[in-house]
């Protein structure tokens, strides 16, 4: 696995960026943090789109900037995919004329790239018609793969905000690109349109096999699609892991909010009945409002701590669908009245946040064996998988 | 009868001078539009002159510096062994000048309009520099380089007062229509004057009328 080594730093105003880490390039890394923290700056700088910006930037030991040696190689040599916020599509071409300027100059790239090397021109000329004949496979396979083939006429400025980020992304992807670049590429739809466009941004990186640095501040994002993470705080590198590991961890919880605290559960997909969704969690079931995939899926998880319950007996006739058995490891003493709990159910961690008082009651230790509740409609409406 | 000495001679004169204003003045509204250094007011405020100052003021000067004894004057004779005031290539540069706002804050705005979004998301794409101009800025801009090439073209029609300063009335080569109207009023051959201001008048409204009309039916305005 190749990375993305960042060693940056760029003040503007008041506002200053320092980066120095080594991102992963597999699958989806969330760049993660509250507003104005310099996510979509950091984003920014790897694209070459930042001139203010000082240090080094290389892809798998390729130098993309390094100030010292003067190396700035300009945005558009550096073939990755970026999809900005608002999508920014060529409004004076159809959405076939945006695909086909993202393709086309891939492919004048590729062949002078073989040219350059092939030197003849008739082996260039047939090199050429060989990648042209590939990129007419890419446009296809991309056209599939997020469904633009009724789009292919229309002009930008009659597509929905959906449609805009899938023609976006599918313009992005026809670059060929070694890293996909996507800056909150959801924030502008509501909650029902974000649900229909995730499928499409998990194949960029599954069919499509590009690594995906995805920037947003909402973790239901994180969670659904990200394996890690990067947590920004104020222009600096807050923390960099796995995203449960890092959703997990209590001091954190400032940056990645406190409402928000909470843990996330690897489970598999199992039927789907009734509008309810059976998941499989290291051998316990859940019931989660239906989540539209099919059984056998993984999916990732978010248990807010304040939707978790603590029984010490394992409850009968209650309402509550999802009851674990788990263990109690740590009792954390945050702000009173409430304290935190990390529960382990058969391996995985679990947050629950209930009141001091409760624990006195209960007579809750550490290493106590007790039962989490979590009520099936705690998961209604958001984003999960 | 009509003349059609001046009036192929303005012709001329506003089309050699638009594409000059283009290929100087798209450099320089591009400059403008996107740089952030402190000294694009000065520029902007240079550029602009030509709109308030009197045209004789500027035809003094352009006459002092064109003149075989003026700093570009004499280079001028140096370099052509011909003078360049009272001659077609020094109505070219004055009218250059005279018009250069003309053609520059409408490009500028264009720009501006255009702004760097589309361009950077070109750049992400794999297009160069050049290619992001030609594929991407100019067809954004197209309203605005249509503004800047009709304005200098009918401005450069209508100047009097440079060209009277700097070229003078010399037949087939510096009396252009406006320069010939004045001359024919001051004759009193009113009949002349008529066909002649008659003819400048309707083809500045058809121009305007076209340019409007285009712009109405030009989807992008913006992005």
């Amino acid at each position: 696995m190749s990375t993305l080594a960042i060693d940056i730093r760029l003040s503007r105003g008041d506002f200053s960026l320092r980066f120095d880490a080594e991102l992963p390039l597999e699958g989806i890394t969330a760049v993660f943090g509250p507003s104005g923290t310099g996510k979509t700056t950091l984003l920014r700088v790897v694209a070459g789109l930042e001139k203010g910006a000082v240090g080094r930037v290389a892809l798998g030991g390729e130098p993309w900037q390094d100030t010292d040696r003067r190396v700035m190689v300009p945005a558009h040599a550096r073939r990755l995919g970026y999809v900005f916020q608002e999508g920014r599509l060529f409004p004076h071409l159809s959405v076939e004329g945006n695909l086909h300027f993202a393709a086309e100059r891939a492919r004048r790239r590729d062949r002078s790239g073989h040219a350059g090397q092939g030197g003849r021109g008739g082996r260039a000329r047939k090199v050429g018609a060989r990648a042209a004949s590939a990129s007419d496979d890419a446009m296809s396979s991309v056209v599939r793969a997020l469904d633009l083939k009724d789009l292919l006429g229309r002009k930008p400025d009659t597509l929905s905000g959906g449609e805009i980020q899938r023609v976006a992304m599918g313009r992005a992807l026809l670059t060929a690109p070694r890293v996909m670049l996507l800056d909150e590429p959801l924030s502008a739809l509501d909650v029902r349109r974000k649900a229909e466009i995730i499928p499409y941004v998990e194949r960029l990186a599954g069919d499509f096999g590009v690594p995906v640095l995805y920037v947003t501040h909402n973790v239901d994002e994180v969670t659904r699609l990200a394996s890690s993470m990067v947590l920004l705080a104020e222009g600096r590198l807050a923390a960099i892991g796995g995203v449960a590991e890092i959703l997990e961890r209590v001091e954190l919880w400032p940056i990645t909010g406190r409402l928000e605290a909470g843990s996330v559960l690897e489970a598999i997909a199992a039927e789907t009945r009734d509008g309810i969704t059976s998941l499989d969690v290291e051998g316990e079931t859940m019931r989660v409002p239906a989540l539209g995939v099919g059984a056998g899926t993984p999916v990732h998880l978010r248990v807010q701590a304040r939707d978790v319950a603590i029984s010490i007996e394992r409850p009968e006739r209650l309402s509550i669908r999802n009851v674990m058995p788990a263990s109690l490891v740590s009792i954390e003493f945050t702000e009173p009245p409430f304290v935190e709990l990390l529960l382990d159910v058969h391996g995985q961690h679990l947050r629950s946040r209930i009141t001091r008082e409760a624990v006195e009651d209960l007579g809750l230790r550490e290493g106590q064996a007790v039962f989490a509740l979590i009520k099936s409609v705690a998961f209604e409406g958001r984003l999960l998988n | 009868m009509i003349e059609l000495g001046p009036v192929w001679l303005s012709l001329q004169l506003a089309a050699v001078t638009v594409v000059v204003l283009l290929i100087l003045g798209t450099p320089l509204a591009w400059w403008l539009a996107f740089t952030r250094s402190r000294f694009k007011p000065g520029i902007e405020a240079l550029v602009a002159l030509p709109l308030v100052l009197p045209p004789t003021v500027l035809g003094f000067y352009l006459l002092i510096l064109l003149g075989p004894a003026g700093p570009i004057g004499r280079f001028w004779v140096q370099l052509t062994d011909t003078a360049l005031t009272f001659s077609f290539q020094g109505l070219v540069v004055a009218s250059v000048i005279y018009s250069f706002p003309f053609a520059v804050q409408p490009l500028q705005n264009a720009f501006e309009n255009v702004g760097r979004g589309p361009l950077e998301a070109a750049a992400t794409l794999g297009a160069k520099p050049l290619d992001c101009f030609f594929r991407v800025a100019v067809p954004l801009a197209t309203r605005g380089i249509v503004t800047a090439i009709v304005l200098g073209f009918a401005h450069t029609l209508g100047e009097f007062g440079v060209v009277l300063m700097v070229g003078g009335n010399i037949p087939g080569e510096t009396r252009v229509v406006s320069i010939a109207i004045y001359e024919h009023v001051e004759t009193l051959s009113y009949t002349q004057a008529h066909v002649l201001s008659a003819g400048l008048l309707v083809f500045s409204f058809v121009v305007l009328l076209g340019v409007y009309a285009y712009n109405r039916r030009l989807p992008i305005n913006r992005v």
